[in-house]
């Protein structure tokens, strides 16, 4: 496998107002096998332990952080290990562990930020980085320290067999299988790659409001792709499955069934044409087409680019921006979904945040700073990729609601079309509104019938025209427990999307010009 | 403290005593800033230091790769123990090893990629410039709602220890200055221009008034984009802007998508599959280059490859895995700096000979199949008629496949790009189809 760390600072752009999603290509990074790390973490104490400070520490470290005259300061500890064992020419033959230990330090002068961080947590390298975050203010006071409580949240992600007491044995049962599946079901299938990736991130977040909190974030994905070949011709596609959920997510009817989507969704493309290109209706098929909301509309609900006026959805709060059967939200409380969390990364509960209700918008989704600044209370949004990183308003699992209409009386009323089924990526201009997404497979829609598959193109809109055009929803909501990974400010984040079968009146679809 | 070296030698020997065959560790430490000026004041400020260690691990030809940014001794015994433990359930790969050592050698060259100016420059220079931008770029123009001025730089240093007896060291610097502005057209769109530059050198960034002067002007010229008709349209791509098309050309070039199959490459080495106007060399020795390194991941001297010579595919991006899977000799597993054939013409005379065609500024999304060769990609530019640039266009797609696309290269532009590692001089593409309205 390829160094793939040893340069990347020249990869990175500042290219901040884009922001992206995409599924990992397969077996790309560089993570995980089981390490034998003890998980006796029960309580705030345990997880002190684990960072080798007291209350008393942390207390300290927050004050020096206020000493130039900052008015928030803010720890974020994070312990996390991550594990990936992969399959290539039918073999279980490597394994990658990446293992992250650090504290972030933020301080807040109005909205400006300063941020350090150190992966060696002592108290003279804690205060000597709360020193370099405190001079983004610059006047001086002394500070005393204060009380800290403990905020208790909701566990919606409870873990029944925890990944640190799992060996590396364990799992490559589970890679053989799907391995095997795959090639026995069809003839025509010449390679597979499969990999199993765990993660168990530890956090703990203190801060100047006296506020003390810490969650366990667990995270398993299950990736296969495959090539197949017909008549000298090639194909691959694959499927991915991604929750925050223990050991017990390995069981051999999941990997039966993705081992089942991998096939068929490959083999189905050698049939598939490419449209033509230019504006047509388009139906979304219920789950992965939830990147519609995420593109085009998510990303310009961020409080962030709202509050300084760069989002096209800026000036649109509380009017009347899409069909009434339109109801959209942000949850980080679905059930061990991939985008869920406890707690976000700035120590606020997570909620259920309605962004469009009845076609109204009616929330942007907030971090400390966009709150304060809209004076409202925080969403729950603030995320951030590790504690390297300073939160911004994020995504988590956002999906439309059902509405009254049926996915046959959907594609039955288009006569030329498309109906777009799986995605592998898509990205946003959120000052001008345009975003794409990146169509794997579908069908045309010929006088209400779903015809030929189609494959490989590129649709793009603009987020408050393509909103305005829904002019159906189904009632067959529909989650995506793909491994979607959204990108941005080059941070990532793991987010999932639902929306039932819904149908754009018109949008532009890449393709051929005959 | 220790030296990377010796602690990359130390974890080594560690990995060695406790029943690794094989072994190559790195250890490295990048230190970064980063700066946002917006509103006049500091937006964003941050600095720190990074350190890693890897460990490729080979027990009888079994592999595993470890990263941790724990580097405490007794802590990383234990993980490099618990590593070697856990590598022995994998299934043996009789390729996994490391480079035969003729690959590995120590170049003595100076690449011009450290500047040793880099821990003089104190934080107000940097913030100063960042501020100049955005003071330069506001009063510019009333429809501006917002500027940022960044500022970047950073050090990196490595060491890299392999039990086959090489060790290298590697030292880099650098710089990056962006302007970004957002503005805002009379339909409520509110468009952004971006523009930067990126430097091993402080003394290679450029004026931070005309960058900042740039971005307001690329913001203002998307005022009143539209989209516009579907059909077949010549396609003129912007130096900087090559990159997203040139990706689906070099992914399908790596061993693994080859040996995986793939790749749509599979098979043509030595074939003439695109324009004879394409010659692309990988120069990891270019002096100065924001690629430039001296040895690559796997410790395999550097040296310059020529990947297509007058549109003949020459050469793979083979790393020492996927060399001994493939049968082939390694060259080396990715890109480092990407070096073109340029032409005689400026990206101005490439528009005035174009009848009817699309500059393409921005890509927006896509991707491409490395296994069939199609793509599609969101596009922004200038719709160009008759030899002028005549409407800003947005919301507009380009599909084909690579291996027509690059079969239509017909002319490039004089101008490579210098401020990436791709060096990508602007292309001319002959009718490529266009999905609009």
């Amino acid at each position: 496998m390829k160094d793939l760390t040893r340069r990347k600072f020249l990869t990175t752009t500042s290219q901040g107002l884009i922001a992206s999603t995409f599924i990992p290509a397969f077996l790309k990074n560089d993570i995980p096998l089981a390490l034998g790390l003890s998980n006796e973490d029960a309580g705030l104490n345990g997880y002190l332990n684990r960072f080798g400070v007291t209350e008393s520490l942390i207390r300290e470290v927050l004050a020096e952080g206020l000493s130039r005259g900052g008015d928030f300061s803010e720890l974020f500890f994070q312990h996390r290990i991550s594990n990936n064992i992969s399959l290539e020419d039918k073999q279980v033959n490597r394994a990658y562990t990446d293992i992250i230990y650090g504290v972030g330090i933020r301080v807040l002068k109005g909205d400006q930020t300063g941020y350090s961080y150190t992966e060696e947590i002592t108290p003279a390298t804690l205060k000597q980085a709360a020193k370099t975050a405190a001079a983004i203010a610059n006047s001086s006071k002394t500070v005393n320290p204060v009380q800290m409580k403990l905020f208790k949240h909701q566990d919606f992600y409870p873990v029944q067999t925890g990944w640190e007491g799992v060996g590396i044995g364990e799992k490559i049962p589970f890679l053989n299988r799907l391995n095997d599946k795959i090639f026995e079901q069809d003839k025509r299938v010449i390679k597979v790659n499969a990999a199993i990736a765990n993660e168990s991130s530890y956090i703990l977040i203190a801060n100047s409001d006296g506020i003390i909190t810490y969650d366990f974030q667990p995270m398993v994905t299950i990736y296969s792709s495959c090539i197949a070949e017909q008549n000298g011709k090639r194909e691959n596609h694959g499927s991915s499955r991604s929750m925050r959920k223990g050991m017990e997510m390995l069981t051999n009817k999941e990997i039966d069934a993705i081992a089942d989507e991998s096939v068929k969704r490959t083999v189905s493309l050698f049939d598939a044409v490419k449209p033509d290109a230019g504006e047509m209706e388009i139906v979304l098929g219920p789950g992965e087409s939830g990147i519609l909301l995420h593109e085009a509309m998510g990303h310009g609900f961020e409080a962030d680019f709202n509050r300084i006026k760069t989002s096209i959805f800026c000036d649109k709060l509380n009017q009347k921006i899409s069909n009434e059967h339109v109801t959209i939200v942000d949850s980080g409380l679905n059930p061990c979904c991939r985008g869920t969390i406890n707690v976000d990364d700035e120590a606020n509960e997570s909620k259920e945040t309605v962004m469009v209700e009845n076609g109204v918008l009616k929330s942007y989704l907030h971090d400390r700073i966009s709150a304060k600044y809209y004076g409202v209370k925080p969403t729950g949004n603030g995320r951030r990729d590790t504690f390297r990183n300073m939160p911004i308003p994020r995504m988590r699992n956002t999906y439309m609601k059902n509405g009254p209409h049926t996915p046959e009386e959907i594609i039955a009323s288009v006569k030329n079309g498309i109906y777009a089924e799986q995605f592998t990526n898509g990205q946003v201009n959120i000052g001008a509104g345009d975003f794409t997404f990146y169509v794997k497979s579908g069908n045309i829609i010929e006088n209400g019938k779903l015809g030929r598959p189609i494959k490989d193109v590129n649709i793009i809109g603009n987020g408050p025209k393509s909103l305005a055009d829904i002019v159906m929803v189904g009632n067959d909501m529909k989650m995506s427990n793909a491994s979607w990974t959204c990108g941005k400010g080059g941070q990532g984040a793991p987010v999932s999307m639902g929306i039932p079968t819904v149908k754009i009146s018109k949008i532009t679809v890449g393709g051929v010009n005959k | 403290m220790e030296s990377k070296l010796e602690l990359a030698r130390w974890a080594n020997s560690i990995a060695l005593k406790n029943g690794a065959s094989q072994v190559k560790v790195d250890v490295s430490r990048q230190r970064e800033v980063n700066i946002e000026i917006r509103d006049k004041k500091i937006d964003k400020l941050l600095e720190s230091t990074s350190s890693s260690l890897g460990i490729s691990i080979y027990v009888d030809n079994k592999y595993s790769r470890q990263n941790t940014n724990d580097l405490r001794k007794p802590e990383l015994e234990k993980f490099i123990k618990e590593a070697i433990a856990a590598t022995k359930y994998l299934a043996k790969d009789e390729f996994r090893s490391l480079p035969d050592p003729k690959f590995c050698k120590n170049l003595n060259l100076d690449l011009k990629i450290t500047d040793s100016k880099y821990e003089a420059i104190d934080s107000s220079q940097k913030i100063k410039i960042a501020q100049e931008m955005e003071a330069t770029a506001l009063p510019m123009s009333d429809k501006i709602i917002s500027v940022s001025g960044y500022f970047s730089d950073g050090i990196y240093e490595s060491a890299m220890v392999l039990s086959n007896g090489f060790e290298g060291e590697d030292k880099s610097t650098y710089y990056s200055i962006t302007t970004g502005v957002s503005i805002k057209d009379e339909n409520g769109a509110r468009p952004g221009g971006w523009k930067g530059v990126n430097a091993r050198f402080f003394s290679g960034l450029t004026d931070p008034k005309a960058i900042a002067k740039e971005a307001v002007e690329r913001a203002l010229k998307k005022l009143g984009q539209k989209k516009i008709a579907s059909g077949k349209y010549d396609m003129i791509i912007r130096n900087e802007t090559v990159p997203t098309a040139l990706s689906m050309l070099m992914s399908p070039m790596s061993g693994r998508s080859l040996h995986q199959k793939s790749s749509f490459l599979d098979g043509k080495l030595g074939q003439k599959l695109f324009s004879d106007k394409l010659t692309v060399t990988d120069d990891p020795l270019l002096p100065g280059g924001l690629g430039s390194q001296l040895f690559d991941g796997e410790g395999m001297a550097s040296r310059k490859i020529v990947l297509v010579e007058n549109g003949v595919l020459k050469n793979f991006f083979i790393d020492n895995y996927y060399g001994k899977k493939l049968n082939m000799e390694p060259t080396t597993g990715g890109s480092t700096n990407l070096v073109f054939s340029t032409g005689a013409e400026s990206l101005e005379a490439l528009i005035k000979k174009t009848k009817k065609g699309i500059l393409v500024e921005g890509f927006n999304g896509g991707n491409s199949n490395s296994t069939t060769g199609d793509f599609s990609y969101g596009i922004e530019g200038m719709l160009i008629e008759d030899g002028k640039v005549t409407q800003p266009v947005n919301e507009m797609i380009v599909s084909g496949n690579a291996l027509s696309f690059w079969s239509s290269l017909a002319d490039l532009g004089n101008d490579p790009y210098l401020y990436s590692s791709w060096l990508t001089p602007s292309m001319l593409f002959k009718d490529i189809d266009f999905g609009g309205l």
